[in-house]
């Protein structure tokens, strides 16, 4: 006998998943937002690529060189030193046109620390056709470090829900599940913990220790991941007196494979729902630590950082609206992904 | 020897009241019950809503942990078990739930929720698990086919046939039913009893049925308990409670019954008042205050369940052998 239901991605498409899907679809702004987020997201991923200060391939003396992969001294090219060349020089240009060969550039020749030297006006300057969108008050492109800022924003946000929901769901499964006085201690822990001034800690704690990207992201899973507990331990509160959780019971089924089993895919549906909307926090409080300086190391492409620059540079009024249009692009399309999110789990709708 | 002998089992849920969660007082959900119960053989309980039944059901499989009382349950100790042994000893005993709605996961094939205790105690896995689950399939009346459905594509009758596979899967000697046909059709309700009596007799089941509903009870049991407020008030061989019900609440109970036969025409007795809170009950027979037939010592003195002839034992002052010791007997 074959399975009855096909998978897709290691999805079972029961009617109830391809229903789903059918109302995700249904709410048009939602989809469509997922789809641009999902291209945008995917183009910030090879930033490389797109913006750069190296050729992506440089054809020199019968050899094809991948500048944007490997390191090369700028003797290869029949430079003077050990050292990598800089390739956006015009110096750097004669040599590869002596032997007749080219190179192939990224759309902008700016990573994001490349400093335009070659400026000529005191920085920031304003959008221009060498720098799209300007560059800011250190005379770095701006566009450059917007795709590399939305990336590591994205990522940060990603990877801080990943284990928050995480820690969070494990946390209110324990307490929904087993109740009592686990529950009643854990509660009163959270209430506490929440109770404390995330960002004052936060600020103290990077003061302490230089902050990188693993460093923040320690720092405010600290604090992030109560976000879910709630949810989770009021689904699990609900569940665990279901008779068919009693019926596992009896059968004889262990505490932990009933959770994973039995209630936690009745918490999944609260949780996935909530999913975007917490990555949605975890990517302000990000910018908003960047913004006060209290986030990435210094040189980091962020968009906090850009926004404290607009603040600071009210004659330069194209660094915070740059800021401010890419922040609100982004987190409206993933709250627009949240509320499909919300229509494609929401059981009014999924079992009608 | 019996199958089950429980002794003066009792489970009080503690009631919480105030600022620093005082025990403000007991709520007595079965209060010091006695069964015995032959292999194969079925015991009726039954009693109004509230009255222990489900709690008691649930206790004897430990799924609620009892406060206090002895399970003997094929000879060992059921009290004194724990963790696996505990998990081992309950493949013997199951339950079939009331709702069998609730009852399934709505998430899981019912291939793997018939299979899942095999799975769990590994017993059976792959094609060997398969087959044992398809044979219970055919056991309780579905089809192959069935394996790979889900519970929202069956009806309530065909999902109670599943939650029946579920249970039987290890063979047990002991099912604990829970009211399992009270949320079905009566049509089907017919044919669930049908299905439960024919395993029965097929895998000497023994059944403790639990239900509010007489005439079901009348229809599958050897012996009846009627339970009020957490005690058991009467227990008989079924023949012997429909005949001659001794205590007035189970001849209150019985008059309740719709009789088809007009020439079996009884009088109507019709109870004073609702239930005691279960948290409060009256002193003496809990049962007094509605009672046709109180004397002032049921007000004062709580009756013991006495058994008298053919082990139909009756928990009162007035009626049964009780009344004979108090020298009240009509």
């Amino acid at each position: 006998m074959s399975e009855r239901t096909a998978r897709v991605l290691g999805l079972r498409m029961t009617p109830l998943v391809r229903r789903r899907f059918a109302n995700f679809r249904a709410n048009r702004r939602g989809y469509w937002s997922f789809w641009v987020f999902l291209v945008l997201f995917v183009l910030s991923l090879f930033a490389e690529l797109i913006a750069n200060d190296r050729p992506l391939v440089i054809h020199y003396d019968g050899k094809v060189l991948f500048p944007v992969v490997a390191t090369y001294p700028e003797t290869a090219f029949g430079g003077d030193f050990d050292t990598e060349p800089d390739y956006r020089e015009a110096f750097f240009r004669e040599l590869i046109d002596k032997k007749g060969g080219w190179m192939l550039w990224p759309a902008i020749r700016y990573s994001y620390r490349t400093v335009n030297l070659a400026l000529d006006r005191p920085a920031p300057a304003p959008p221009s056709a060498e720098n799209l969108l300007g560059t800011d008050d250190q005379a770095r492109d701006v566009l450059a470090r917007v795709i590399y800022g939305f990336r590591i924003s994205v990522l940060f946000g990603l990877t801080l829900t990943l284990f928050g929901s995480l820690v969070g769901i494990a946390a209110g499964a324990v307490q929904g599940y087993f109740g009592g006085w686990t529950d009643l201690l854990f509660q009163r822990f959270i209430e506490i913990w929440s109770g404390l001034p995330t960002l004052f800690l936060l600020i103290i704690l990077a003061s302490v220790v230089e902050p990188n990207f693993w460093w923040l992201l320690g720092i405010m899973l600290l604090f992030g991941w109560m976000a879910l507990v709630g949810v989770v331990r009021a689904e699990f509160l609900r569940a665990r007196n279901f008779d068919y959780v009693r019926a596992a019971r009896a059968l004889g089924v262990s505490n932990p494979t009933i959770m994973w089993r039995h209630v936690l895919p009745n918490a999944m549906v609260a949780t996935l729902t909530f999913l975007p909307f917490v990555l949605n926090g975890s990517i302000t409080t990000l910018t908003s630590l960047d913004f006060l300086g209290f986030g990435l190391p210094p040189g980091s492409p962020s968009l906090g950082e850009l926004l404290a620059q607009g603040k600071s540079n009210l004659q330069a009024p194209w660094l915070g609206l740059t800021a401010f249009a890419v922040l609100a692009i982004m987190l409206s399309l993933l709250i627009f992904v949240g509320e499909a999110v919300r229509d494609a789990f929401d059981p009014r709708k999924a079992f009608a | 020897m019996a199958l089950l002998e429980v002794r003066n089992l009792s489970k009080y849920f503690p009631v919480r009241a105030g600022l620093f969660s005082r025990v403000s007082g007991m709520l007595r959900a079965v209060d010091g019950v006695d069964l015995s119960l032959a292999e194969g053989k079925t015991l009726g309980l039954v009693g109004e809503s509230g009255c222990g039944k489900s709690t008691l059901g649930r206790s004897i499989l430990r799924l609620i942990e009892p406060t206090g009382g002895s399970i003997r349950f094929e000879g060992e100790d059921m009290m004194a078990l724990e963790g696996a042994a505990l998990r081992e000893k309950r493949r013997r005993m199951q339950i079939i739930f009331q709702d069998p709605y609730a009852s399934l996961n709505p998430r899981m094939r019912v291939g793997d929720i018939i299979g899942e205790g095999l799975e769990i105690h590994g017993l059976a896995s792959g094609t060997k698990k398969r087959d044992v689950v398809m044979e219970m399939l055919h056991k309780v009346g579905l089809r192959d086919e069935h394996f790979y459905r889900y519970p929202h594509e069956f009806s309530g009758g065909q999902r109670q046939r599943i939650g029946i596979a579920r249970a039987l899967v290890f063979r047990p000697s002991l099912i604990i039913a829970d009211e399992p046909v009270s949320a079905l059709d009566v049509s089907i309700q017919a044919q669930i009893l049908n299905l439960l009596f024919d395993l029965q007799r097929e895998m000497n089941l023994a059944f403790v049925f639990i239900s509010h509903d007489l005439r079901v009870v009348e229809h599958v049991s050897h012996r009846v308990a009627i339970m009020y407020l957490g005690k058991i008030v009467e227990i008989a061989d079924a023949e012997t409670i429909y005949r001659e019900p001794q205590h007035p609440y189970t001849r209150a109970l019985l008059s309740a019954v719709p009789v088809v036969d007009p020439s079996r025409k009884k009088t109507r007795v019709v109870l004073q008042g609702d239930v005691p809170s279960p948290l409060n009950p009256p002193p003496g027979c809990s049962f007094h205050p509605r009672c046709p037939d109180a004397i002032a010592e049921c007000s004062r003195i709580t009756p013991d369940l006495l058994a008298g002839a053919r082990g139909h034992a009756v928990a009162c002052h007035v009626h049964g052998p009780g009344a004979v010791q108090m020298g009240h007997a009509h």
